[in-house]
């Protein structure tokens, strides 16, 4: 099977490897962020931010990516500050792609992960904290090792999410080979090619074997840290 | 060590307004069900913002909404067992004993091995809190609260949620914790039997206030506190000296009012203990009866007479120097003529006080 793929195809999958990765590690911790605001926080603005955050999720995936190309691009009101102050370019880089990636992946990431936190008592945050620890100290040592088993199966989720990513990325960073040619988009332009219909099922089947990893994976380890946290 | 508290907060259609003194030993805060105690408790620890109030203990202001100063709890070092335990599940008994060690001052303070020992939980420490009963939960819940080195203990009905077989089991260590490691403990109760147990100092609440406070005896023999806790359950306290066991069973105590026999205790000669005598157990005659089957009958004077919205009459009686009430009749009161002054003999049966109502010293 993996003889069977040409280099392109090798190329296609392991950008959209690095692509999901990024995108998953890079907006995690503001997922865990904003899904902790969400859950224990009432501020003004709290269903202003829910709204936001789920957009992605409601919107035409091509409606998300013109946004993101207004926002990011090179002519964009943020993509030209950040190219001409940083340097940093999102626009037909597959930095964009795992940009792309992680904004469509983010409502179902927060989701997880606030249901793991609205699922801790904050009576054990408050035991904490008579105990003399600090805020951020609670955080980091009984809220976040709770809430753990969330995070994998919201990081998981969001990984297979971007893994399966299309109309937002090619509307926002197109379909170049070797750069922003994700496994989706490689599929999609085997099958505008006369006779590509067998490389695009190659890249069907390595879709297929990713996305039934990732869950099987998300689901052992779940249960393997719930097992950790209530043992006897 | 001094607690100072003073109170005023406003919720729903309560409103809580208190002013106490909590001195060294074990003070009980002592009310019904929404009487306030746990809103007492919670602006103690810092996990209640009051509308007004100021908390100073040992000379450091914790809260003075007047001079908007409120530290946050993990400033306070206000140890706090809750009534659920609350153990991390994540962490095993030692971990969790060991929690507040990161924060706690290292001056002095009392060791893991004295702790352990102290509340037996030695076999516990490498287990996680899912796999243990409920008296062991809270066992460790004291350790953690204590090892967190606090400056005071705030217990809120800890034994609540046990039933009467851990209630025993615990109780005799919150009793070896007041009595060895001279930690304060602000304790909530709904129980007057753990009150008269544990107590040095009882704050009686109602409805927000406080109606009663003072020295544990003082407070318990004063008839006015019996609607509060309750007719059957009003009963003085007494300290006695284990002074022999009879060969029939009885236990001979030495009081402040005279000897007393009650059915066996188990426990060192000379060893102090405290006797709840229930009111309603103790009988009064205005001259010393003869060919009765009470073996106890301790000479005293009346002290105080409350009578009752029905039939009967609360008597507080001084025997020595300990304080008994009685629970009788108005019509009796009548009869014998009773008034503050008079002589009397307090006739008590030696199988009425009960073994959950016999405690260590304090």
């Amino acid at each position: 099977m993996l003889d069977a793929l040409s280099a392109d195809e090798w190329r296609a999958v392991e950008l959209s490897l690095r692509v999901s990765l990024w995108a998953t590690l890079v907006s995690l911790p503001l997922g865990i962020f904003v899904a902790y605001a969400l859950a224990r926080w009432s501020f003004w603005g709290r269903q202003i931010l829910n709204g936001l955050v789920h957009l992605p999720l409601i919107l035409p995936p091509v409606v998300t990516g013109y946004l993101l190309l207004l926002t990011f691009g090179r002519k964009g009101f943020v993509g030209q500050y950040l190219d001409q102050w940083f340097g940093i370019v999102f626009a037909f880089r597959w930095t964009g792609a795992a940009l792309a990636a992680s904004v469509m992946a983010f409502p179902l990431m927060v989701r997880a992960i606030r249901l793991a936190v609205e699922a801790v008592d904050p009576k054990l945050e408050e035991a904490a904290s008579t105990l003399g620890a600090p805020r951020l100290w609670v955080f980091a040592t009984v809220t976040l090792p709770l809430i753990l088993p969330g995070i994998i199966a919201g990081a998981i989720l969001a990984f297979a999410k971007a893994m399966g990513e299309f109309g937002a990325t090619i509307t926002f960073v197109s379909n170049i080979p070797g750069q922003t040619q994700t496994l989706p988009s490689a599929i999609y332009a085997f099958l505008q090619v006369p006779g590509g219909e067998p490389q695009a099922f190659r890249l069907v089947l390595v879709s297929i074997a990713v996305a039934m990893a990732a869950l099987l994976l998300s689901e052992w380890l779940s249960r393997a840290v719930a097992r950790r946290i209530a043992g006897g | 060590m001094t607690l100072s508290v003073s109170l005023g907060h406003r919720f729903g259609g309560f409103s809580l307004d208190v002013d106490f003194e909590a001195p060294s030993g074990v003070t009980a805060l002592f009310g019904r069900s929404g009487s306030g105690k746990s809103t007492v408790v919670n602006a103690v620890a810092g996990l209640l913002r009051p509308d007004r109030g100021r908390i100073v203990i040992d000379g450091t202001i914790v809260l003075d909404t007047a001079a908007g100063i409120a530290l946050p709890p993990h400033r306070r070092r206000m140890g706090y067992v809750f009534q659920d335990g609350r153990l991390f599940p994540h962490l095993t008994v030692r971990q969790n004993l060991l929690y507040g060690r990161w924060f706690a001052p290292r001056t002095a303070g009392v060791e893991l091995p004295r702790i352990v020992d102290l509340l037996g939980i030695g076999a516990l420490l490498e287990r996680r809190p899912g796999g243990l009963s409920g008296g062991e939960k809270q066992r460790v819940a004291i350790g953690r609260a204590i090892l967190s080195n606090p400056r005071l203990l705030l217990m809120d009905e800890p034994l609540a949620a046990l039933d009467e077989a851990r209630k025993a089991e615990i109780l005799p260590y919150l009793e070896r914790l007041r009595d060895e490691l001279g930690l304060p403990i602000l304790y909530v109760s709904h129980s007057v039997a753990e009150v008269a147990r544990l107590a040095t100092t009882v704050v009686l609440l109602e409805a927000g206030r406080v109606v009663a406070a003072g020295p544990a005896a003082a407070v318990l023999a004063d008839p006015g506190t019996a609607p509060v806790v309750g007719l059957r359950e009003t009963g003085a306290v007494i300290a006695a000296r284990l002074a022999g066991q009879d060969d029939d069973g009885l236990s001979r105590f030495e009081t402040g009012g005279g000897p007393l026999w009650l059915s066996r205790v188990a426990a060192p000669l000379g060893a102090v203990l405290r006797l709840r005598i229930l009111a309603q157990d103790v009988m009064l005659a205005v001259e010393r009866p003869k060919g009765i089957s009470a073996l106890n009958v301790l000479g005293g004077l009346v002290e105080d007479i409350r009578i009752g919205e029905g039939p009967g009459a609360m008597v507080r009686v001084r025997v020595g120097e300990e304080l008994l009430l009685a629970r009788i009749t108005r019509r009796s009161v009548g009869v014998l003529g009773l008034a503050p002054g008079k002589p009397v003999f307090a006739v008590l049966k030696a199988v009425s006080v009960a073994e959950e109502n016999v405690g260590g010293a304090g």
